[in-house]
């Protein structure tokens, strides 16, 4: 232990994706010693799989847009959950950083007039739902995640933040006094092991879609931040809450974005209707994610799915024509031949809900401070730990995310936390220095890895555990079969303790990776299981047979899963935000 | 169904002095799977096995490998377009290190992309909103920013491989290009001043491999003669 | 830019325009010559001597010898520069490929105006 290198960063950001990069720019440009950890290139991170856009009240396409009514639209789609104050704050603060982006460099599409191009997107209105359909989604392209990730990283480059690439963060380092002080992650291109000290500790570790066996995410998603904070005992937020997006393609998982319906395309079941004019008269196929799942899945259940098994929709896109696909929806002509073999041009995509984002995570303030609960249940910060992008819950998503607000998301609550983080910094942090025990302590899984010596392997273990989510806690979920998913994983979770590593290599072995990331998996897994079946009523993504109505008495909460007793609390929701009314909770229909 | 020969490119610098190829048999049940699907199956068989993957819908550059002897990604290259007599051969990127297995050291390859200055460079003080650019100017830029910088044009490009320490290699110069192209750049005559040099841009001798294998459909070649044309024209 | 080069202009440009122009050249002059052994089939020293002792011919022949030696120049620069790693071995190679021009464009300066 005594011969570990070490190494010491004011900030260390764990992720290098949108909301990774994001902060570390902050923080470079301030001067303070900064590094970002990424287990791969960051621009193979997830962020770059994005496709539709940034929605943003940038007043482009509608010069009266107003951020309150995208306030509005995102509190409302995220079914009431959503931090009225978090929310203020991400739409408020969001044009700045969407412009910051644009001169950064970030290649928009654009209007005549040379104003950034908007299209619409699902959960969009203008005045408070009351003016119809806005169109207030930033796009480059469909490639707006790729233009978005590639820029925060050139511009990385240009103010030289200091890049920890291919590097894997396997634990929290905490002090007597139970504050973060860094982390313990291993190079994986020699695989050494090294004590990452820092002040900040920022978790921009992303999602973990890959617990699902059907995902859009990359194969990268596996939850290593949600993972890293749980088994360090703290809880997370709203983890029942998994959205599932409406066009995966059937088979591959992939994603077409919702962008080709704000382009104008449309779901039609196998007798060629239309049928989410049925289920959302009014938005249609551009009602919220959630809704237009369900709706999906309802026609699939009744019979009216396409194909000879009945098991997906299509999205018909064919009446756009050539040139607006090839000119607003290149990436999908391209994805759509290779995956689904389909030419959207002439045939419509078979599509089916496919599991795309976690709205839960590890809860925070506006500042990205992670947030516990002390013994009364008030709100605490947890010293050192920060988490913004995906993996964190500010929560502006609730229980349902409206699309195009996950770039916001990372790019204005990265900025926030390296606002903070500087601040703070500038102030002054000092804590207590890890003990060796401390750091012994977060050595314990990579060292039960590698010492074991025979027992089941990663990729069975992973299959299993998927299988179960999928079987358990899919787009509709009720008790009996929610029972039997947490019964399963609690066995999993011992044969999991039991694994084996059959390479013990150090160059770049990506089989232990993969068996680190599998307990992470287990966690997510396991706090997603436990969330869904406490939650005892039907709220945005969360849809459940047996309580089919949402119940704003007992559930009008963020739910708190405590990993020490596998316990689930409940948090109150923010209605307070600073210059405007809130929202009341009100039927939320499309 | 007889099963998939798979050859695979093998080296652990811990365990081999030297590399090897393996002989895989993957069950592909008939399915026309992509590479990347195959290499599971494979790691299935050998724990050890190692590649680089993320995305896998090619837009994320991990997986580029040399695939029966052309550059491609993995993740987008279904079998019926590569597998030829029922065998799979497949190699790291040619011309860069090898780490182990199919992963190659890329430091070479980003050293080229950092050098081009890869971020847009305006002294003007910015708007309260964003700089306006025509659809026209933004056309521009199409062909060119979707680069995932996956290094398969320049591990397929001779130049490259010859001196590639020198050589910025297509990848880096169509993203050179991307900025040179961009309306809202203002540092045109510095990033030409860099170039101008003979090997930087000039050692391209336009054998066109980058534009036969590029999984995006780009185009570097050409984006390296508009940089021809500009520096002739900046200079005469 | 890199910076670490011996190539006589030290621009990959000029290099580049010097290797395209010397070509043109070079087209042009082979294109006259074939052209005049076409149109002259009983060609004899005296036609053959008379061409090369008029002050044009005289010209545009050295144009063509001086592109020669440039074209050749930059061409086997690059290769060497290419194939050629050990520095000494490189550089030993360009000596004698310099000198072997060099000796070439003078040899043919006499030819041209020598007796």
């Amino acid at each position: 232990m005594s011969n570990m290198r070490s190494l010491s960063f004011d900030a260390i950001i764990i992720g290098g994706g949108g909301a990774g990069l994001r902060a570390a720019l902050e923080l470079a440009k301030s001067g303070k010693q900064t590094a970002v950890l990424s287990k791969v290139f960051p621009t193979r991170s997830h962020t770059v799989s994005a496709q539709g856009g940034i929605t943003c009240a940038i007043a482009s396409a509608d010069p009266n847009d107003d951020w309150r009514w995208h306030m509005y639209d995102t509190v409302k789609g995220g079914d009431y959950i959503a931090d009225q104050d978090a929310s203020e704050y991400m739409c408020s603060e969001g044009p700045k950083a969407v412009f910051e982006l644009e001169h950064m460099g970030l290649p928009f599409s654009r209007f005549d007039n040379g104003r950034i191009y908007q299209r619409p997107f699902g959960g969009q209105s203008k005045d408070f739902g009351k003016g119809g359909q806005a169109a207030r989604t930033c796009a480059a392209a469909d490639r707006t995640g790729h233009a978005l990730l590639h820029t925060l990283y050139q511009n990385n480059l240009k103010n030289n933040t200091t890049f920890l690439n291919e590097w894997y963060a396997v634990d929290l380092v905490k002090n007597a006094n139970g504050d973060v002080v860094g982390c313990i992650a291993m190079d994986i291109e020699t695989g050494e092991v090294v004590h990452v000290k820092s002040k900040a500790t920022v978790m921009a570790t992303g999602g973990a879609g890959r617990i699902f066996a059907s995902t859009t995410n990359a194969l990268i998603n596996t939850g290593d931040g949600i993972g890293m904070a749980l088994r360090a005992g703290f809880p997370m937020q709203d983890m029942e809450m998994w959205q599932f997006h409406p066009t995966g393609i059937y088979g591959a998982g992939t994603l077409v974005t919702e962008g080709c319906r704000g382009e104008g395309g449309y779901l039609v079941n196998k007798d060629g209707e239309r049928f989410m004019e049925r289920y959302a008269p009014n938005a249609k196929d551009l009602a919220g994610r959630d809704v237009v799942a369900r709706s999906m899945v309802m026609e699939i259940l009744e019979g009216r799915g396409c194909g000879e098994k009945g098991d997906h929709v299509f999205l018909k896109l064919d009446h756009l024509g050539e040139e607006v696909l090839g000119k607003r929806l290149p990436g999908i002509v391209e994805l759509s031949k290779t995956f689904a073999h389909a030419d959207p041009a002439k045939e419509p995509i078979p599509v089916v809900p496919t599991c795309h984002y976690m709205m839960g995570g590890i809860p925070t303030n506006v500042h990205g401070q992670a947030i516990m609960q002390d013994a009364d249940g008030n709100d605490q910060i947890v010293n050192g730990l920060f988490a913004c992008g995906e993996a964190a819950c500010v929560s502006v998503h609730g229980a349902n995310r409206l699309g195009g607000n996950s770039l916001l998301d990372l790019v204005v609550f990265g900025r926030a936390a390296g606002m903070f983080i500087e601040g703070a910094l500038n102030e002054g942090i000092e804590y207590l220095e890890a003990s060796e025990s401390d750091v012994e302590s977060a050595m314990k899984r990579i060292t039960r890895w590698n010492e074991s010596e025979g027992g089941e392997t990663v990729p069975d273990l992973k299959r299993e555990l998927q299988d179960i989510m999928q079987t358990s806690f899919g787009v509709f979920r009720e008790e009996k079969n929610m029972v039997e998913g947490v019964k399963r994983l609690e066995e999993l979770r011992a044969r999991i303790d039991n694994a084996y590593l059959p390479d013990k290599s150090s160059t770049f072995n990506t089989a232990r990776v993969e068996a680190l990331e599998l307990d992470n998996l287990m966690e997510v897994a396991e706090a997603t299981a436990i969330a869904a079946l406490e939650r005892k009523e039907s709220r945005g993504a969360h849809s459940r047979y047996d309580y089919p109505d949402r119940d704003d008495v007992n559930w009008l909460k963020h739910s708190l899963y405590f990993p020490a007793d596998k316990r689930l609390g409940k948090r109150d929701v923010n209605f307070a935000p600073k210059t405007v009314e809130m929202f009341e909770p009100k039927v939320r229909t499309y | 169904m007889s099963k998939l020969q798979v050859s695979l490119y093998r080296y652990n610098p811990e365990t081999d002095s030297a590399p090897f190829m393996q002989e895989f048999q993957i069950d592909t049940q008939g399915r026309d799977l992509m590479v990347l699907d195959v290499l599971h199956l494979a790691k299935e068989q050998d724990n050890g096995l190692a590649y680089r993957r993320s995305c896998r819908e090619g837009v994320c550059g991990s997986d580029g490998m040399n695939m029966n002897g052309k550059n491609g990604l993995a993740c987008i290259t279904p079998l019926s377009e590569v597998v030829k007599g029922n065998k799979l051969t497949l190699r790291p990127l040619p011309g860069l290190p090898v780490i182990r297995d199919l992963v190659v050291d890329m430091g070479l390859f980003y050293k080229q992309y950092e050098r081009i200055q890869p971020y847009l460079q305006n002294d003007e003080p910015a708007p309260a909103i964003e700089r306006l650019q025509s659809p026209e100017e933004r056309d521009k830029l199409d062909g060119l920013y979707e680069c995932i910088l996956c290094a398969c044009c320049s591990t397929a490009c001779p130049s490259f491989w010859w001196n590639p320490d020198k050589f910025v290699g297509p990848a880096g110069l169509l993203q050179a290009y991307r900025f040179l192209a961009d309306s809202r750049d203002g540092a045109t005559s510095e990033r030409l001043a860099e170039l101008e040099d003979p090997f930087s841009v000039f050692r391209c001798r336009g054998i066109m491999n980058c534009v036969a294998v590029c999984p995006k459909g780009l185009n570097p070649t050409r984006a390296i003669g508009k940089i021809r044309e500009m520096l002739l024209a900046d200079a005469t | 830019m890199v910076t670490n080069i011996t190539n006589l202009g030290r621009s990959g440009l000029s290099d580049w325009l010097l290797q395209r122009v010397s070509a043109v050249i070079l087209a042009l002059y082979s294109l006259f010559i074939v052209g005049f052994l076409l149109f002259n089939p009983g060609l004899d020293y005296a036609a053959w001597s008379g061409l090369f002792a008029q002050t044009w011919m005289r010209i545009f022949s050295l144009l063509a010898f001086i592109s020669l030696a440039a074209h050749a120049w930059v061409g086997l620069w690059t290769v060497t520069t290419d194939y050629l790693k050990p520095t000494g071995i490189r550089i030993g190679t360009q000596l004698i490929i310099i000198l072997a021009i060099f000796v070439f464009l003078v040899w043919g300066i006499t030819v041209l105006w020598g007796a």
